[in-house]
């Protein structure tokens, strides 16, 4: 790459994806958003305030661990894990949701909403509302409320109205329609902060860039530990904000490697995943054009992961520029192989990964054998594992 | 001139306003949809809106997401609603129909079959919730060279520059619809239309359709002073929902309600 990268247009496009794809009713609300982002983005106020929550509220920087043990075991790469899983409220959501609440905050509104898959964003912005003393509601399908019920009452005790949704596949998708819904109908006070790269502009970008602070971590990080730039980055793709804020520093250093991993879920060739960019096509939904899951009569296929933060049929508009110009590669991780990564990590490292994460993990299983032992491979650890003890407790057969 | 244009012309000389009711094609059953239709132009609509189901309404209000998922389930699609529009159009050379959908169905169909398909059908407008004017460039064209009138929203806080540029790239008609909410969801508050409407006016010289809050006769007839035509939807497929065990009945009540608007308006 000779020029640097400067994705997206100002119109919110990544090539041919991204836009703002949304109703009319919403288009007044999404400008005064991207007015009011462009503003602060480079507000020095705004900014200050930022550093100082994601320091002193968030506790970043997060670790970059040196995964001895699993390396030694794997026998390749040097494995390094950016422990996202450390910061409050357990994962990496929390960079995105205290950056749109200030957002929020500076702009006037008074209410906030969210949709959320695996309860991580609902949790993290039930949190930054609770902090900032305003209304929060929080929208999640009724299949997601029932396997991630620990979150669901984290929602609760901070404060949150939790709704669950009963249309269409009952999971993240249906709460992403409801909470656009809600924003049509509540526009004047509302704030909607929407938990991954995906969306109108300027959600894709805005939530990116709130993200990458993960990225330039790692990347400082890694050049003051091994005294180099790694040979690859891999991460977890459901929506994809946790890859695209380890990806977007290093978009730039072409040597390299970006790896998307997607979930398969029972396998790609049985239908029954959400690994749209390995296996969908373009289309346009929730806002953007992107990589989707949908048939033949463009209806949106109902998805499946065990992991319920990938349990999404689209991806944001990014990775899909990313895949098409070469520079990302997008690999798929089945359920079994991803409780292979859950397992590994614990008993190797002590470290008790999400199930999200536990894709990128299985996928390191696969990788770093095939990489020197010269080389570095770093993995995004998005989440800790905390809120999946029920789910993996009853596959074991324990009700705790 | 499309026949959506001769319509508001031959309507504006007549000091009537426009019916326009709007079902979802297939709903509750695909053969309940051309008998319907032709019914509909029977009690007096003017023109009809045909709804394409959507895995994905979310513009919507329950009242036609579940419209969608009962037409859904007997596999409605594009392709399907487009064959409604041809049989409807077999016998029915004058009445203009719209369809209102989403935009994923026409990217998967692709932009310029979609097109081909609406002229082929004999289909009238098409009005794509999630499309606004600054993306629409390369799909209203197609539509253009086609006859087909690509028909926008409006929201009541749609700047002037925004009416401008809907009425730059639109045709047919304008849709002003609530901003407070799904569709269903409008309660009607008339001073702020009239002053809207208004608004628009001075930025455009398209026919304007308003389109929520409209129950009953009293609604509509409200309604029809403001604009040159009114939009029900969810109060007709209200009555499908309500008779679930009798389409027939469904059937009459939806004519009931419309001819009742018809009066109304005419009055």
């Amino acid at each position: 790459m000779t020029e640097k990268y400067n994705m997206p247009d100002e119109r919110g496009h990544f090539g041919a994806y991204g836009g703002i794809f949304v109703a009319e009713t919403l288009m007044p609300a999404i400008t005064e958003l991207n007015a009011a982002y462009q503003h602060y983005m480079h507000d020095a106020d705004f900014v200050a305030e930022l550093d100082k929550d994601m320091q002193h509220y968030v506790g970043r920087p997060s670790p970059l661990y040196h995964a001895e043990r699993w390396t030694k075991e794997l026998g390749g790469a040097q494995i390094y894990l950016k422990r996202e899983d450390l910061n409050h409220t357990g994962s990496h959501k929390i960079n995105n949701t205290v950056g749109q609440a200030l957002l929020a905050k500076r702009m006037g509104k008074t209410r906030i909403i969210a949709e959320t898959g695996a309860g991580q964003h609902g949790v993290a912005t039930a949190t930054v509302a609770a902090r900032l003393g305003l209304e929060c509601v929080i929208y999640m399908g009724a299949v997601d409320v029932a396997r991630q019920s620990l979150n669901v009452y984290r929602m609760k005790l901070l404060g949150a109205t939790v709704v669950a949704v009963e249309s269409g596949s009952k999971t993240l998708k249906d709460a992403l329609n409801e909470a656009l819904r809600d924003w049509v109908t509540n526009i004047d006070n509302t704030f909607y902060i929407i938990g991954t790269v995906a969306g109108p502009h300027p959600y894709p970008a805005m939530v990116r860039d709130f993200q990458a602070i993960l990225g330039r971590e790692a990347k400082q990080q890694c050049l003051a530990q091994a005294g180099k730039l790694p040979n690859a980055l891999v991460a977890c793709v459901g929506g994809g904000s946790n890859a695209m804020g380890l990806f977007y520093p290093f978009i730039d250093d072409a040597d390299v490697k970006l790896i998307g991993v997607e979930a398969a879920g029972d396998g790609v060739e049985t239908g029954r995943h959400s690994a749209p960019l390995c296996a969908g096509r373009p289309g346009v939904l929730h806002g953007n054009r992107t990589y989707l899951m949908s048939d033949d009569d463009g209806e949106i296929i109902e998805t499946h992961s065990i992991s319920a933060g990938l349990d999404y049929p689209g991806v944001g508009p990014e990775h899909a520029w990313l895949k098409d110009s070469g520079r990302a590669q997008y690999v798929n991780i089945t359920d079994d192989e991803a409780l292979g990564g859950f397992y590994a990590l614990t008993r190797m490292e002590g470290i008790i990964p999400a199930l999200e994460s536990s894709h990128a993990m299985a996928y390191v299983m696969k990788l770093a054998p095939t990489m020197k032992q010269d080389e570095i491979l770093i993995v995004n650890l998005s989440g800790r594992g905390d809120k999946d003890m029920q789910t993996m407790a009853r596959r074991e057969g324990i009700e705790l | 001139m499309s026949r959506l244009a001769g319509l508001f012309a031959e309507l504006a000389q007549k000091n009537r306003k426009a019916l326009i009711p709007f079902v979802t094609a297939g709903d509750p059953n695909p053969q309940f949809t051309v008998p319907l239709m032709h019914a509909m132009v029977g009690a007096g609509a003017d023109v009809i809106e045909l709804g394409v189901p959507f895995s994905d309404p979310m513009a919507d209000g329950p009242v036609i997401q579940r419209a969608s998922e009962r037409a859904l389930a007997h596999h409605q699609s594009l392709r399907t609603t487009l064959a409604i529009a041809k049989e409807f159009r077999k016998t029915n050379g004058h009445t203009p129909v719209v369809l209102m959908g989403y935009l994923n169905p026409i990217e998967i169909m692709g932009y310029e079959k979609f097109a081909d398909e609406l002229k082929a059908a004999d289909v009238d407008g098409a009005l794509t919730v999630d499309i606004p004017p600054e993306e629409a460039g390369e799909l209203t064209a197609l539509l253009k060279a086609r006859g087909v009138d690509p028909i926008f929203l409006l929201a009541p806080n749609s700047s002037a520059e925004r009416v401008q540029k809907m009425d730059a790239i639109g045709s047919g008609y304008l849709y002003y619809v609530s901003l407070k909410g799904v569709t269903g969801a409008g309660h009607l508050d008339v001073a702020d239309v009239e002053a809207k409407l208004a608004e628009i006016r001075a930025n455009t010289k398209l026919p304007v359709a308003i389109g929520f809050g409209v129950k009953d006769a009293e609604t509509a007839k409200t309604v029809a002073n403001l604009g040159d035509g009114v939009v029900v939807g969810s109060a007709l497929i209200s009555q499908i929902e309500a008779n679930l065990h009798s389409p027939a009945q469904a059937k009459q009540a939806i004519i009931e309600l419309l001819t009742s608007m018809r009066q109304a308006m005419d009055n």
